[in-house]
């Protein structure tokens, strides 16, 4: 295989992480809404740390990000 | 048809050229950047807080908001000794907000999005607040790396991974911001190529698209700033409260 072609792959391969983001994501919001609805008066308290939850599982996505370009482009 | 990379947008253009000893100091996009943020900060917090009434006027409600977000942070995430940082985090707050809000106005350019701007900003974080830590607790400060309660035979491992944690806590904060502002315009960039290339028939799609995109960036903008914030505050719980 060439360089080049093995280059594409392994980018492509970067993504599967999103995976991952995917279920950390949905837990996130899902546990939010399960929980708030169980004690409406309690969630607008917990609603900061979900956005930040929400911005650090965001990130874990934009790392695979990262190495897909640095796969693609600075290799 | 004209080709338009999307990373385009974050190339660094000398305005000014200028070297003083070799060093390359020009005056760049990005400088004039930083600049125009500094100054929209310092004339947002003077102008609104000009008038200083005891009630308030929409502007100085504004800066008010945003004082005292970053003082309730403070004190839920540090506690009473680190108001004496407020000013550094205040700061650091502000200048992340408006490079990000500065960067989504179309054909600017954001700061924040260049890896080399957001590691400086968090190795002035993790070098102060290791510096931090060291003066108030002395060799105590290790503890951090030494959680209680672990098996000692587990002792040797987790304390080379608590330090390596550590030691990537510059890495993650850097690339977390760097990687939001970059990936965020990239996708905007992309799909406004496809605005261009479908042309007044199928464009509008591509087009209501970036219209809801622009407004997820606005989120993640000021979502970033406050993330970069509270975790500052985080680490500098740290160096005040060793114990894990």
């Amino acid at each position: 295989m060439d360089a080049a072609a093995a280059k594409l792959i392994g980018a492509g391969l970067a993504t599967i992480a999103l995976a991952g983001v995917g279920v950390g994501i949905g837990q996130i919001f899902g546990s939010f809404v399960s929980g708030a609805l169980r004690n409406p008066a309690a969630a607008p308290k917990v609603f900061g740390n979900v956005l930040l939850g929400f911005a650090l599982t965001e990130a874990v996505a934009l790392y695979a990000l990262v190495i897909a370009m640095l796969l693609l482009f600075v290799f | 048809m004209e080709h338009h990379n999307p990373l385009e947008q974050f190339a660094i253009q000398r305005i000014v050229p200028l070297h003083i000893g070799g060093i390359d100091v020009s005056i760049t996009n990005s400088t004039v950047f930083m600049v125009l943020a500094i100054a929209l900060i310092t004339l947002f917090l003077t102008l609104a807080m000009r008038s200083g009434s005891l009630v308030p006027t929409r502007w100085q409600s504004m800066a008010e908001l945003s004082y005292e977000f970053i003082g309730n942070m403070i004190r839920e995430n540090v506690g009473n000794e680190g108001r004496r940082y407020f000013p550094f985090i205040f700061s650091l707050f502000m200048f992340v907000l408006f490079c990000n809000l500065l960067g989504l106005i179309p054909y600017s350019f954001t700061v924040t999005s260049h890896i080399i701007v957001t590691f400086a900003l968090a190795a002035v974080v993790f070098i102060g607040v290791t510096i931090i830590g060291f003066i108030r607790n002395g060799a105590g400060f290790l503890r951090l790396f030494v959680p209680s309660g672990v098996p000692i035979f587990l002792l040797p491992l987790i304390i080379v991974i608590e330090f390596l944690s550590y030691l990537t806590r510059p890495i993650s904060l850097s690339v977390r911001l760097f990687a939001n502002m970059m990936a965020g315009h990239t996708v905007l960039a992309v799909f406004g190529g496809f605005v261009v290339a479908l042309g007044i028939l199928a464009g509008w799609m591509p087009l209501a698209f970036i219209v809801a995109m622009i407004g997820l960036e606005l989120i993640i903008a000021i979502l970033q700033a406050y993330v970069f914030a509270i975790l500052t505050c985080i680490y500098l719980n740290d160096a005040f409260h060793v114990h894990h």
